[in-house]
């Protein structure tokens, strides 16, 4: 569980990092992390949201400055006034998310971008296109130096990034969730070349969420949470339950498992029938009681976020009707839901949450202040009022009502942006992502929150990636998978095993061998895969038919 | 996490701090740079005159010369605080000037056959309105951005301004409400009615930014869109009104420089005018993406404006250098302001 001793008995490390810290203001992002590569070896790094992989990362690629005391050795020798060229000259290469490519450059071009060969003070395209030519066939591409960058796929593109690594003679590449824009096909070709890689003596650091591909990739896995370093283990030590119980650190399912599921008693407030735009979201039928939690989980791009902007009138849809309390209601924009009770915390809190230059009173207003105004002017001792009793109530840390949200750390602006909502006093409340990027304390206190929701009443969706966070907080869980609901779990079934299941049902070259692995007590996974199509009230184990 | 408490607190009341200087620096930033100008120009005018800086005999601080300044000030004003508006969108209006030319030279034609201010100010007021909702429905309805939409109105109202006028100078040298620019004594003395104007859509622009549902709106459409939106916040009306508003004014403005004039060219009325008021908006320290700023802040930029253009006559200095020194001013005060600011608000 501790660190492994794995390494290739007989070769050096290539890259050491010692004791790394990052401070930013406020928050410790990493603190001591050690970590240990091999050459020709795949090392999966894993860890929850925030738990400071990328942090990590960019302090070796020279992107963040560690804090003094932490030292990076490259094949032995110190890196030393570590920047972004420095780090790349030591031989170390990312791969980020954003893939960072010059769209209207050719391959070749993008390929030596910074290190052009010139040939009497220019550019010399002819020696370009030729040493593109050989890193391209290496590696199996099938497009030319010539090509335009814009003009390829993700896949492609992500394929010139790497060639771009190996032209440099890079002995360390970092990818950072290489395949969540990829599909299944697109991503055995990247596995065939990380492998051809690693035969050929590059050390790769692979940053993934995905298990199976962990599991099917690397030599070796090291964890991060909370910006500490846990352990290393080996591939042959690896099951998803030491990983997940390395990456969250206690029992988390039942540290935040409710006690008792609760049971709707009540009819539906919120029905949803037959939603889709038929292209990314299709056919998603629900009902939503007064006082549940219902989850809903999937993989990325299975389409959670897609469907409730649409429920709550953000995106256009084509398809299917809602009723809310019984009443049918036309959504056609943001306003229409908060006028008949719906509201919908986004998971992009930056970016479409909360107004960073304006104070935690203005946010917490936002939306009521309209209802509070006479004749369009504020009522700002009402403002103040309900500002004061938010930071009360959501003991949001924040030094008075006038500070600007944009100085909050992620849990204090979450919490201002969960009581804009909670003003209006929703009858249904949807929750992307709800603990996005916010510290374990203001987690446990969000998941409080949600819990005295419902307890008032309210009906509560939540959309989580964090399989943990679904199954501790929901009484029930639907799972979408490729736009279209899959199945619904409840009662005792609700473990991520089963969630994972119908999640992945599609995945199964990976996903289905390691989820038979894990399944303790449950159910053959291979049989539900097989069967495509889960028809709901198919699903095996203990939980009765239920009808969508 | 719970050792770090007590020092957290203490960092919190020292962020308090800082954020109330920071506002207060965001809204008063430019003052003590106004003060300073208005005493540098007591100082030069007195050199000027007597070849001594004999701050006692200075031309610019009299009580002749203030009115004088004030008057200067108060088109420029109206203009940047319907530009205040447009700005704290994000957006920008180029198209002021030309709708000022446009309302003006309306104004001026309909007093040729009814010489009565009940119908010529408003109409003045509603052609201004009319061309700021064409802009407002072509970039909230049709999402275009606002520097072309404003940037091809600019030149197609200018247009509109000429052909109006039959391409001459429009003259009623017996304006019904030309006494506002000269001999209407107002309540405060000799400040003239302009000024009076302007103070007053200063205030009113004040108040619906700060005390209204609306003006909490139009932050939040400058600061987030996208939050704006999912908040239930009507973005399209929000763009509609600011850009609906900037025309208002702009009429106002031209209806304000007809009675100063009283007359109105279709070619040269207001010309540039957009630039003036986009810097006012900006040493007032509203910021340019939007979110950030007050309407106080611009009175003070428009006032920094007119300073520097009275105070250089009378320091004697040629109108070629005097443009030299307002561009220069204009940015070493952004800039000044960007130094102390460093850290704290977004540009």
């Amino acid at each position: 569980m501790n660190e492994a001793d794995a390494r290739p008995a007989d070769s050096a490390p290539i890259l050491e990092m010692r004791n790394i810290s990052k401070t930013f203001p406020g928050v410790k992002a990493l603190s001591n992390v050690n970590l240990t590569i091999y050459p020709g070896e795949v090392h999966a790094l894993m860890g929850e949201n925030g738990a400071g992989k990328s942090t990590l990362m960019k302090t070796l690629s020279g992107a963040y400055q560690a804090d003094p005391g932490g030292e990076i050795r490259i094949a032995g020798r110190p890196m030393k006034a570590s920047g972004p060229i420095e780090a790349r000259e030591a031989g170390v290469s990312i791969i980020y998310q954003e893939l960072a490519l010059a769209p209207n450059l050719t391959v070749a071009e993008n390929i030596y971008l910074n290190r052009e060969p010139r040939r009497g003070g220019f550019i010399d395209r002819a020696a370009m296109v030729a040493g593109s030519e050989g890193v391209l066939q290496r590696l199996g591409a099938t497009f030319t130096p010539r090509t335009l960058v814009g003009s390829l796929s993700i896949a492609e593109q992500q394929m010139v990034e790497i060639c771009r690594a190996v032209h440099a003679e890079s002995k360390i590449l970092v990818m950072d969730e290489p395949t969540t824009a990829l599909s299944s096909r697109e991503s055995e070709k990247l596995f065939a070349i990380v492998r051809q890689l690693r035969r050929e003596g590059l050390a790769i650091i692979y940053i993934s969420h995905r298990m199976a591909e962990v599991y099917e990739l690397s030599d070796r896995v090291s964890v991060l949470r909370d910006g500490q370093y846990v352990g290393t283990i080996l591939r042959s030590e690896m099951t998803p339950e030491v990983v997940v119980k390395m990456m969250v650190g206690r029992d988390l399912s039942s540290f935040y498992k409710k006690q008792t599921r609760f049971r709707p008693d009540k009819p539906p407030v919120l029905e949803v029938r037959n939603i889709g735009d038929g292209r990314r979201v299709r056919d998603v039928s629900f009902d939503l009681h007064p006082g549940e939690v219902l989850g809903l989980a999937g993989l990325v791009g299975a389409g959670r976020t897609e469907m409730a902007r649409m429920l709550f009138g953000a995106d256009p849809r084509t398809t299917g009707e809602i009723r809310i309390a019984g009443r049918p209601v036309q959504i056609r924009s943001p306003q229409d839901a908060i006028d008949v009770g719906l509201v919908y915390l986004t998971e992009d809190r930056k970016a479409e949450g909360v107004l960073l230059d304006m104070s935690a009173k203005d946010n917490i207003n936002l939306m009521i202040c309209s209802k509070d105004a006479r004749a369009g002017v504020l009522d700002l001792g009402k403002a103040m009022q309900r500002c004061r009793d938010a930071i009360a109530a959501m003991k949001i840390r924040v030094a008075g009502p006038e500070i600007t949200v944009g100085s909050l750390s992620g849990g204090n602006q979450q919490k201002c942006l969960l009581s804009r909502l909670l003003e209006t006093r929703p009858m249904v409340l949807i929750l992307d992502e709800p603990t996005r990027g916010v510290d374990i304390g203001a987690k446990s206190e969000i998941y409080r929150i949600i819990d005295d929701l419902a307890k008032g009443g309210a009906a509560v969706l939540v959309i989580s990636s964090e399989l943990a966070e679904v199954v501790g907080v929901s009484d029930r869980v639907i799972v979408m998978r490729e736009g279209h609901l899959e199945g619904e779990v409840r009662d005792d079934d609700i473990n991520q095993e089963a969630i994972i299941a119908l999640a992945t049902a599609a995945a199964r070259t990976v996903a289905s061998e390691e989820v038979d692995r894990s399944s303790a007590g449950g159910f053959d996974l291979g049989d539900q895969a097989a069967a495509g199509e889960v028809a709901v009230g198919h699903n095996p184990g203990a939980s009765r038919p239920t009808r969508h | 996490m719970s050792t770090a408490n007590p020092a957290k607190s203490e960092a919190g009341s020292s962020a308090l701090a800082k954020q109330r200087m920071r506002s207060f620096m965001q809204t008063a930033g430019m003052l003590p740079v106004l003060v300073l100008l208005a005493i540098l120009f007591q100082f030069l005018s007195a050199y000027g005159d007597t070849g001594t800086f004999n701050f006692g005999v200075g031309r610019f601080l009299t009580s002749a010369n203030l009115p004088v300044v004030a008057q200067l000030a108060s088109i420029n004003t109206v203009l940047a605080t319907g530009m205040t508006f447009v700005i704290l969108t994000g957006g920008i209006d180029l198209s002021v000037g030309s709708i000022l030319a446009v309302s003006a030279m309306a104004s001026l034609l309909v007093a040729g056959s009814v010489n009565y201010s009940v119908v010529t100010v408003p109409i003045g007021l509603l052609v201004g309105l009319g061309f700021g909702l064409v802009n407002g429905t072509l970039i909230s309805a049709l999402k275009l951005p606002p520097f072309i939409v404003t940037l091809g109105s600019l030149t197609a109202v200018r247009g509109l301004a000429r052909l109006f006028g039959n391409d001459t100078t429009v003259f009623n040298s017996d304006l019904s409400f030309a006494g506002i620019a000269n001999n209407i004594s107002t309540p405060l003395g000799d400040i003239s009615w302009l000024a009076v104007i302007a103070i007053v859509v200063v205030a009113a622009s004040w108040f619906t930014l700060r005390r209204t549902v609306l003006g909490v709106h139009i932050y939040a459409v400058g600061g987030n869109p996208a939050a704006a939106r999912l908040s239930g916040i009507k973005v399209w009306f929000v763009l509609l009104f600011v850009y609906g508003m900037s025309g208002l004014l702009s009429g106002l403005a031209g209806l304000m420089q007809a009675a100063q004039l009283q007359s109105a060219n279709g070619l040269q009325l207001g010309t540039g005018y957009e630039l003036d008021a986009i810097a006012a908006v900006i040493l007032g320290g509203t910021s340019f993406v939007g979110g950030v700023g007050s309407v106080i802040g611009t009175l003070i930029g428009a006032l920094i404006i007119a300073v520097l253009a009275n105070g250089l006559i009378l320091a004697g200095v040629s109108d070629v250098w005097q443009y030299i020194i307002k561009g220069l001013v204009i940015i070493g005060a952004v800039a000044l302001d960007r130094l102390r600011n460093q850290g704290g608000a977004r540009t």
